[in-house]
């Protein structure tokens, strides 16, 4: 199964703009369980000094009635404490409804929003993964950002998160 | 046993002086969660004194006696609080971004003096110790006692602790509800405001039902007051102090006697 989802993300810097597009690839496994609920997952990158640099993704259930949802995200817990606790939720273009199994695919703009924000240097993707009654994992891919950078890495977790790749074109 | 007589020890000294508070054994006040989200976020907490910690074996916690500080500095009310014979259950909504913080405080105005071979007590305010005359009793020794027992719950991103000023309180650079497991944590103690140099304090991680060690930990403020640890294991732990010393009230000296309990998360790392 392969889901695409392209975000909407504002055009911020217009004009100047060398349109390139960060691609990440995320797989969640299919899980036989008892009670399986979809995982809450964030997605953001770090800058060489631990900090975050740009919050790109967090799903969950965003359409439960009063925003119940986001009594969870607490418990994507490496985000929560760098970043998440800081955020209003619902986030523009941050915020999106939890996904299924199998193959997720998301696009940036580098061009626009956070990214295109960044400094060039080296960063890191983070995909943190926790879900409802099950485990949490987070991997990270390491990439050298600079603005028309290609660039390309995986990692693989091993129980809440399957293959994780990233697709860096100009 | 040696911790054992000095926790008897501690009881009987302080029992005398905070009349109605048990204060045998461990006080807690065990909140369900303490880093939530969301706009709808409540915690249910117990409090309780007990043996083994953080199970209700002994005492229920009195619940007039609890207060709840909102992030803003408003006082808030414990909603659903039933007293059983063993805990003292209570929930709380976090409306407000910021940190809760839960106690159980109290404080007086201890005096001691012979008169004979008899130990004569006496317990009341500054006022009334002049009025009283106590203050003319041969040898009387005047003691200040404070006693805090307290959690803290943060909705969001935490927010700094506002000391009290009053008996021990903790403080410093981490704050109590930032707390992972591998990661020094650097707390402060003040006494009355002013650092608690050279304190002991015990550290007890939960479940020690299931030890056969109860794994205490000591540890000392430095002169500063500040306290260092690095935990190895997340999980929640009760931390005590107790401080001695002087103060003075109203011109007067006097001997200071403080006693701190927090519980406190320490998340993974």
């Amino acid at each position: 199964m392969r889901n695409v989802v392209m975000l909407a993300v504002p055009v911020a810097m217009a004009g100047v703009a060398q349109a390139g597009t960060l691609e990440l690839s995320v797989e969640i496994p299919k899980l036989s369980v008892a009670e399986y609920h979809r995982p809450y997952i964030a997605i953001w990158i770090e800058d060489a000094s631990g900090k975050v640099a740009a919050n790109l993704s967090v799903w969950y259930d965003i359409d439960l009635k009063d925003q119940e949802g986001e009594k969870w995200l607490k418990d994507i817990r490496q985000w929560w404490r760098r970043t998440g606790r800081s955020l209003e939720m619902p986030m523009d273009g941050v915020s999106s409804p939890t996904k299924p199994p199998g193959k997720n695919s998301v696009k940036f703009d580098t061009a626009a929003g956070p990214i295109a924000k960044l400094a060039p240097g080296n960063y890191k993707i983070i995909v943190e993964a926790s879900r409802e009654v099950g485990g949490k994992e987070m991997v990270e891919i390491p990439f050298k950002w600079a603005p028309g950078a290609e660039a390309t890495g995986s990692a693989t977790g091993k129980e809440e998160l399957g293959a994780v790749t990233l697709k860096l074109t100009k | 046993m040696k911790t054992f007589a000095k926790r008897l020890l501690i009881a009987a000294t302080a029992a005398a002086l905070m009349a109605g508070a048990a204060h045998a054994h461990r006080a807690w006040i065990l909140p369900s969660s303490t880093v939530v989200s969301g706009d709808k976020a409540w915690v249910t907490l117990d409090g309780a004194v007990s043996n083994n910690l953080f199970f209700p074996d002994h005492r229920p916690m009195q619940v007039e006696a609890i207060s709840i500080t909102a992030p803003d500095g408003s006082a808030i009310k414990p909603a659903n609080a039933t007293v059983g014979q063993y805990r003292t259950t209570f929930d709380l909504e976090l409306k407000q971004k910021g940190t809760y913080r839960i106690a159980q405080a109290n404080s007086g105005l201890n005096a001691s003096w012979k008169e004979g071979t008899e130990t004569k007590r006496w317990r009341g305010t500054m006022a009334e110790y002049v009025a009283q005359g106590i203050d003319k009793k041969p040898g009387v020794e005047l003691t200040a006692s404070s006693r805090r027992v307290e959690t803290f719950v943060t909705n969001g991103a935490p927010t700094p602790l506002k000391p009290t000023g009053k008996g021990l309180e903790l403080g410093g650079a981490t704050h109590p509800n930032d707390l992972y497991s591998g990661e020094e944590i650097a707390f402060t103690l003040t006494d009355n405001g002013k650092p608690a140099a050279n304190v002991e304090v015990t550290l007890i991680q939960g479940g020690d039902r299931y030890r056969d060690e109860p794994g205490e930990l000591k540890l000392k403020t430095g002169a500063d007051g500040t306290l260092k640890f690095t935990p190895e294991k997340a999980g929640m732990y009760w931390l005590e102090a107790e401080a001695s010393g002087t103060t003075s009230m109203e011109g007067k000296q006097l001997k200071s006697q403080s006693t701190y309990v927090a519980v406190i998360e320490v998340l993974p790392g």
